[in-house]
């Protein structure tokens, strides 16, 4: 069968690539990328486990194919430290404990740094409704909860500072 | 599988005259890719309409209605404060579909084209009166949305034919409408019963009213008897009970593991009397609240 050529861009970096045309972006980004950050778990978009955003957009990454990546910006958990210093997400999730088997945490990173980007003041409601499609087996979401309204909290104060 | 990702709703079609064995059109693949990776449906034929010129545009009309693109997603929708202010049911109804990834990706046209009895959206379009614009061969003709669905699976259209955009009426004055579904937990499920009703008003007196009910029989359901049970009145407790009766008397359901027929059957009246309560409140409120 014919690979498809794809040029998009990830995490600000251009990128080409082949790809069958019945690949996921999923199976793009762990296989042919390197980019193993996003995980698979149900493969059928219930879980979460693979979010990226596509032009900003929060997605299920094993629900887009590689081919419909073309000309798109494509958003990773790799993108979300700056070098070696972590996202204050990251931070927060660490210091709460909001994660155990980590297989969850790189989709929900993604998830909540969008959601803060669009509403940095939201309601631990909003919070747990945003995040209803990202499972976790481990925590129970309290501790996740807790940290992103942490997280929220500390970024609000800092660009207050800065204003 | 070949994936094609044409220009225009023309070439798009052509692709489909073309093509043998399974095709599918790709919007947000919500539907698609999880059929095609459950092994479930795999296309020969992908057509990506995507890339087509307008499709992720919302408009007005000039009378006063939306058109929406068929690559519009549940998302920009909800991001709409026009067209949530018009019809809050039906982007509520849409809003209902998945997480917020399901949300960045699928659109009403592939809620509609899907074939599920258990759509979130189309209760709620068939309410609004909505139509899709179908293009074919042999030009354009515009189809009610309830005319689109035949049963599970299954839709009217053929296999040369697109839904090129979604076409939602004005909403008048003294108009409302609501959408509320049933599933046993809060989030991320398949509706039980789906209940879509869009009511309008001459003071307190409902004059117009369309019920429909998803989930609860092969297609989704625009029942006239519901409808009549409550034009003429104000929504006082004798026409809320008519209502019940007559959504209860509609449903020709299924037991599945969601709920037993049973269940269904009552619990559609019960969606029918409350999504009637917010669709009246809204109308006397003047569209929207
Ligand atoms: C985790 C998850 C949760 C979900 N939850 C819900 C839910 O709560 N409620 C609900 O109703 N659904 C739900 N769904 C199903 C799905 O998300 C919706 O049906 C969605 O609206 C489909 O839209 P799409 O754009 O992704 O369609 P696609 O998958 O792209 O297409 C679906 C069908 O429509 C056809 N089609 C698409 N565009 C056109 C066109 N322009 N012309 C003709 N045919 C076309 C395709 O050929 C295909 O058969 C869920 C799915 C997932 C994966």
């Amino acid at each position: 069968m014919s690979k498809i050529h794809v040029t998009t861009s990830v995490n600000g970096d251009a990128v080409e690539f082949l790809c069958d045309p019945r690949e996921t972006l999923l199976d793009v980004l762990r296989d042919r990328l390197g980019l193993t950050g996003a995980k698979e778990g149900c493969g059928t978009g219930d879980c979460g486990a693979c979010t990226i955003t596509l032009d900003g957009r929060v997605v299920c990454s094993c629900l887009v194919l590689g081919a419909e990546a073309e000309g798109r910006e494509v958003g990773t958990i790799e993108g979300i430290a700056n070098g070696e210093e972590l996202h204050p997400l990251q931070r927060k999730f660490i210091e709460h404990a909001a994660l155990q088997c980590g297989i969850c945490t790189p989709g929900i990173l993604v998830a909540t740094k969008a959601l803060l980007e669009k509403n940095p003041d939201p309601t631990e409601t909003e919070v747990r409704y945003w995040l209803a499609g990202n499972l976790c087996r481990c925590t129970g979401y309290d501790k996740i909860i807790r940290a992103v309204m942490d997280t929220a909290a500390e970024l609000r104060s800092e660009s207050k500072e800065l204003s | 599988m070949h994936y094609h990702t044409p220009a225009s709703f023309e070439d798009a079609i052509k692709i489909a005259a073309k093509a043998t064995g399974i095709t599918r059109f790709l919007a947000g693949g919500t539907d698609v890719l999880v059929q095609l990776r459950a092994d479930m449906v795999t296309p020969d034929t992908l057509i990506d309409i995507k890339h087509i010129d307008g499709v992720h545009d919302i408009t007005r009309t000039s009378d006063g209605g939306w058109t929406i693109g068929v690559a519009v997603t549940g998302a920009e929708m909800t991001e709409h404060p026009e067209l949530a202010g018009d019809w809050p049911g039906l982007v509520e109804a849409m809003d209902l579909v998945g997480s917020t990834q399901i949300q960045g990706r699928a659109t009403l046209t592939g809620n509609l084209c899907n074939g599920s009895p258990a759509a979130d959206s189309v209760p709620a379009m068939v309410a609004a009166g909505a139509s899709v614009s179908v293009r074919g061969p042999d030009g354009t003709r515009e189809v009610a949305v309830e005319d689109i669905p035949t049963g599970p699976g299954r839709t009217s259209l053929a296999q040369d034919e697109v839904v090129t955009a979604v076409n939602i009426p004005a909403r008048v004055a003294g108009g409302g409408d609501a959408y509320l579904r049933f599933i046993p937990r809060t989030e991320m499920d398949i509706a039980v019963v789906g209940c879509g009703i869009n009511l309008v008003l001459d003071g307190d007196t409902i004059t117009q009213a369309r019920v429909v009910l998803g989930a609860v029989a092969p297609t989704v359901l625009l029942d006239q008897a519901c409808g009549d049970a409550i034009i003429g009145t104000t929504l006082d407790a004798a026409a809320l009970e008519r209502l019940a009766k007559a959504a209860s008397a509609a449903c020709n359901p299924i037991t599945d593991k969601r709920g037993t027929i049973e269940f269904r059957t009552k619990v559609a009246g019960v969606l029918a009397q409350r999504a009637a309560k917010i669709a009246y409140g809204r109308a006397q409120a003047g569209g929207a609240s």
